[in-house]
């Protein structure tokens, strides 16, 4: 309910969000937002399931869904040294998620802004290393191209076409001098930021969360 | 007809004889210029050669025409420079121009230090003066007809159909309140402090002391425009970030709406001498009118442009025109109804541009871009030529207190506007702009030959000081090219701000643009707070469900991008091998040290169980000889292919090698790589798994270094034999995977250059890429060991060919 965030009337709410901004950067206001969002998901109990995820209606067209709401229940963005998946998320974790996508910071110094990128560049490794090998191997890039064409009705030659192009791009960036019998297991995530520097990931990867929350919405409703 | 090149007639007379012959040299001009003539119909009738006695005898007059005249002895020689002077003198501008252009960059030092524009106006002033001293009339050559019909649009189309749509896109807010908002800013300030100047009456009065307020603000609006062809000249050759340079080029272009309002407004105002209410509501309602009005007269045309290059399949010759044509119809049509024919020309040029480059031959977009580059370049430096010469030449009247006033406010007004609105702005954009790039902006906000021209329109009787508007405005002009556009580059390198990234991109940055794409718009779904993803998601479901079919003709309207590019990244790299010289032995022929294959990433998994062994494979190994026979066959049927394909036609184009031929080639090529694998695979079976066929991008795309091929060499002779014809061309161009293509950028694929590919070579060294590209040294070694005469021909055939793109060879244009 959107009162039973309200700072003043919960202490011991407000006192959880700052500890969940300290450690995700969100503003106060961005993490009541998510909140509520959050709330409104998962239909007002902790924890938010795949399904709850899969029936947002926006989301059906989008050709990455399944990666999408992969990336949500994967125990790796969490930022702690655990593999493996989750069934269901609380909010603390839907935040941590959440959080990669956040905007750099007009102040931030280039160390930072390196961390942030490689953060985020580890994201989208995760998204495509699906057996948390640490590489990225052809199946796996396959995988990831057909998943993005599904909504053309491509055919797999197509797109797994593609995708050995792509390899092929990055095993001779980053391995220029292989014989005839060497193999290229697949992509680290070395090679990986290697061939993403030009997107400049930190600058590109950002959603705008809402920060501008109405006092009505914070305060005068539920009271 | 013999009559014709006879002109013995006096020059003088006939000036008003045969309106229509007159008509047709212009119209013959107008299609050889692709300019309209502002001067062409008052002098070009002297091409009139005989007195016919009255039009009506059409064909049959003409045959008689001789016996009109007194019989005298027929001249050899005679000279009738009247007759050709005008399409002379322009040819001998643009000839000017170009050799200027060419001079410039035969000089690599100077272009280090000078912006090309600076030494092109001091040329002009060089002409002018030159002219003035023979005693000649300088001629209006910065007249504002020729200007703003001929000389900008070229410039402005190319801007816009190269337009990078998704940086302008994504901050088009910034954009339009810099455009908008800075500009009315920039106009109020500049204009109400002038008139404050004015009113302080010094002892001795003069001509500033007659300024009123609406021509002061009148020259503010047109001295506050940041003009496009000076940023484009600047922004072109310092590299800056894309970001800034959308922003800045951006606001070059919107801010026209604007500018184009405010001046017929307070042109209206100043006739009239009152303002009311209502006149600054209807001003308000007319910049809508005039910046909505010329995007749509633009998009409307760019529809059409798209759909009629959807049947141009048959006649392939004349697609460009249609791009061109359809875009000045645009430009003159806003410009007729007083609208934003600039905002018309970028809405034209990007509303057309993916439809029709889905629809045209590789061919005529290579034309296109070539044609508009020129056209573009031509214009630009004739502008700056002209401004200079049009200096010499102008009435000056000079004062120096309200010069120096406007100078400065022009310097404040900016800088304030900047600060004060990207602090606005900042609050809403995700990636905020730093101190640094407000600087650049401030900075980069060159005036140019626009508002020269608006001032030069201005009317004598209404105006004054008109005289004293333009030299004011030539001194912005001059201080902000030259002050700035000289010291932004060492500021730039000073500050360290974020350069262009000179890579093309590759395939995985595109598969991860899109990948974003989908990402982004899918977090932003769960946000449950839709954003510009979203919206921008929407927008592409809609054009591709609709507007794409409707426009784009056959099949390829339901490509994916991500397969268009595929498809041009293959559709490069066949050309790159016609152009190599396909099937003929290259001097590297052997030099095929280490490659990344197919094989090397292909996953190590067994075959599966139910792979049948090709044939061969039973066969023992094939022998040296045999081998060589097959490799002979299919390099004469790669020849053959080439040689068709030099045959000529000049209407349909239809032996068009990278059309038609295109089809056929790729398949000879897969066919022989699927050969030239079975080859290896016989020689090598044991080590290699059976793979299975690939597109033959993949196949072909081994991408060879040559650097240590020497110590390779030997070990690698024996596994693999040498390498014929596809991937030794790859060889030639150093190490680079051949598979960067920017769909987005000028930069066709075909247009890569040697140059290109070796400088980029360097850069993929020094960003740490593990490709080491041949060092300089190192290559004329090898040229001269392996008879390297044709090698070297090549690359000079590359050289001179170096693409249009305009930033692709300013840094080092002489590179081997």
């Amino acid at each position: 309910m959107g009162a039973s965030q309200c700072s003043q009337t919960h202490p011991q709410k407000y006192k959880q969000y700052e500890d969940f901004a300290d450690r995700t950067g969100f503003s106060l206001e961005q993490i009541n937002n998510l909140h509520k969002r959050f709330r409104q998901l998962s239909d007002n109990t902790e924890t938010i399931s795949r399904e709850n995820l899969e029936n947002i209606p926006a989301l059906a067209n989008n050709p990455l869904r399944k990666q999408i709401i992969g990336a949500f229940f994967d125990k790796r963005n969490q930022h702690e040294e655990e593999v493996g998946s989750i069934q269901e998320i609380g909010f603390q974790q839907f935040l941590m998620v959440m959080s990669h996508f956040r905007p750099p910071g007009l102040k931030m110094t280039e160390e930072e802004k390196e961390a942030m990128r490689k953060e985020k560049l580890r994201f989208l490794f995760n998204m495509h290393d699906t057996d948390n090998d640490g590489t990225i191997t052809v199946d796996e890039y396959r995988k990831v191209v057909e998943e993005l064409m599904s909504n053309n009705d491509i055919g797999q030659e197509a797109a797994k076409a593609i995708a050995d192009a792509a390899m092929l791009e990055v095993a001779s960036i980053n391995m220029p001098h292989m014989g005839p019998d060497d193999f290229y297991e697949g992509i680290t995530f070395e090679h990986f930021e290697q061939i993403l520097k030009g997107l400049e990931m930190e600058s590109r990867m950002n959603v705008r969360f809402l920060d501008v929350d109405t006092s009505t919405m914070r305060c005068g409703k539920g009271k | 007809m013999p009559s014709k090149t006879v002109s013995r007639s006096p020059a003088g007379g006939f000036i008003h004889t045969l309106h229509e012959r007159g008509l047709l040299v212009l119209l013959v001009l107008l299609v050889l210029q692709g300019t309209v003539l502002p001067l062409g119909a008052a002098s070009s009738p002297d091409h009139t050669t005989h007195q016919k006695p009255l039009d009506s005898h059409g064909e049959a007059g003409r045959g008689h025409d001789n016996i009109t005249y007194i019989k005298k002895s027929f001249p050899v020689l005679g000279i009738d420079y009247h007759h050709i002077r005008l399409p002379f003198e322009i040819s001998l501008w643009v000839l000017l121009a170009s050799l200027m252009k060419l001079g410039f960059h035969l000089i690599p030092r100077l272009s280090g230090i000078v912006p090309e524009s600076c030494l092109l106006i001091v040329v002009g002033l060089l002409v002018g003066g030159l002219i003035k001293l023979a005693g000649e009339q300088v001629p209006p050559v910065l007249d504002s007809n020729l200007f703003f019909l001929c000389l900008l649009p070229p410039i402005i189309l190319d801007a816009g159909y190269f337009l990078p749509i998704r940086p302008f896109m994504e901050n088009l807010g910034t954009i339009l309140v810099f455009a908008v908002v800075g500009t009315l800013w920039n106009t109020f300030f500049i204009g109400g402090l002038l008139y404050a100047v004015s009113l302080i009456q010094p002892g001795n009065p003069s001509d500033l002391n007659r300024l009123e307020l609406l021509p002061c603000l009148l020259f503010g609006s047109i001295i506050s425009a940041v003009d496009p062809v000076a940023v484009l000249a600047v922004f072109e050759e310092i590299h800056i970030n894309e970001l800034l340079h959308i922003l800045v080029f951006g606001e070059s272009l919107l801010n026209d709406a604007v500018t184009v309002v405010l001046y017929h407004l307070f042109v209206e105002f100043a006739a009239a001498g009152t303002v009311t209410f209502l006149d600054v509501v209807l001003g308000v309602i007319c910049f809508l009118v005039v910046a909505i009005g010329g995007v749509l007269v633009g998009a409307i045309y760019g529809i059409l442009a798209a759909f009629t290059s959807r049947f141009t399949s048959h006649t392939r010759v004349i697609e460009p025109l249609f791009v061109f044509v359809y875009s000045y119809m645009a430009y003159l049509s806003a410009e007729m109804f007083h609208l934003s024919g600039i905002m018309a020309l970028i809405a034209c040029g990007a509303t057309m541009r993916p439809y029709v480059e889905a629809n045209i031959s590789h061919k005529s977009h290579t034309t296109i871009k070539y044609f508009l580059k020129m056209w573009s370049s031509v214009s630009e430096t004739l502008i700056f030529i002209f401004l200079g010469v049009a200096t010499v030449d102008g009435p000056h009247s000079w004062n120096w207190t309200f010069v120096t006033v406007t100078v400065l406010l022009c310097l404040v007004a900016r800088v304030i506007g900047v600060v004060g609105l990207t602090f606005m702005i900042n609050n809403f954009r995700i990636v905020k702009l730093t101190t640094k790039d407000q600087f650049i902006i401030a900075y980069g906000g060159l005036r140019g030959a626009i508002a020269f021209s608006l001032g030069f329109l201005l009317d004598p009787v209404l105006f004054p000081n008109r005289k004293m508007f333009l030299t004011a405005i030539i001194t912005v002009v001059f201080f902000t090219v030259f002050v700035q556009g000289m010291t932004i580059k060492p500021l730039v390198e000073l500050l360290a701000v974020k350069k262009k990234q000179e890579a093309k991109r590759s395939i995985n940055e595109e598969i991860h643009t899109q990948f974003l794409d989908h990402l982004l718009t899918g977090i932003e779904d769960i946000c449950g707070h839709y954003g510009h993803h979203h919206w921008k998601d929407k927008l592409n479901r809609f054009n591709k469900k609709y507007v794409k079919k409707c426009l784009i003709a056959g099949e390829r309207s339901k490509e994916p991008q991500l397969i268009a590019f595929y498809h041009k990244m293959e559709m490069k790299q066949a050309i790159e091998l016609v152009e190599s010289g396909g099937g003929v032995k290259m001097p590297h022929a052997h030099a095929m040290p280490s490659a990344v294959s197919m094989q090397n990433i292909q996953p190590k998994k067994p075959p599966p169980p139910v792979v049948v062994p090709p044939p061969e494979r039973a066969l023992p190994q094939l022998s040296k000889g045999r081998e060589e026979e097959i490799r002979k066959i299919l390099r004469s049927n790669l020849m053959r292919t080439r040689l068709r394909l030099r045959s000529y036609n000049r209407h349909t184009l239809i032996a068009d090698p990278y059309e038609d031929g295109l089809g056929d080639l790729l398949l000879k090529k897969q066919k022989m790589i699927d050969l030239e694998k079975k080859i290896t695979e016989m020689n090598n079976y044991l080590t290699v798994p059976a793979s299975s066929p690939d597109s033959p991008t993949i196949t072909r795309a081994r991408l060879s270094s040559d650097t240590d091929f020497k110590a390779d060499q030997t070990q690698k002779e024996d596994i693999f034999c040498p390498d014929p014809q596809a991937y030794s061309s790859k060889a030639m161009s150093g190490s680079v995977p051949t598979i960067y293509v920017d769909p987005a950028s000028p930069q066709s694929p075909d247009s890569v250059n040697v140059t290109d590919e070796f400088r980029r070579a360097g850069q993929h060294e020094e960003r740490g890429l593990m490709m080491k590209p041949p060092s300089e040294g190192r290559r004329d070694d090898k040229e001269g060991e392996k008879e390297g005469g044709r090698d070297q021909q090549k690359l000079v055939r590359c050289l001179s060919d170096p693409g249009p793109s305009a930033d692709e060879d300013e840094d080092e244009p002489f590179l081997p």
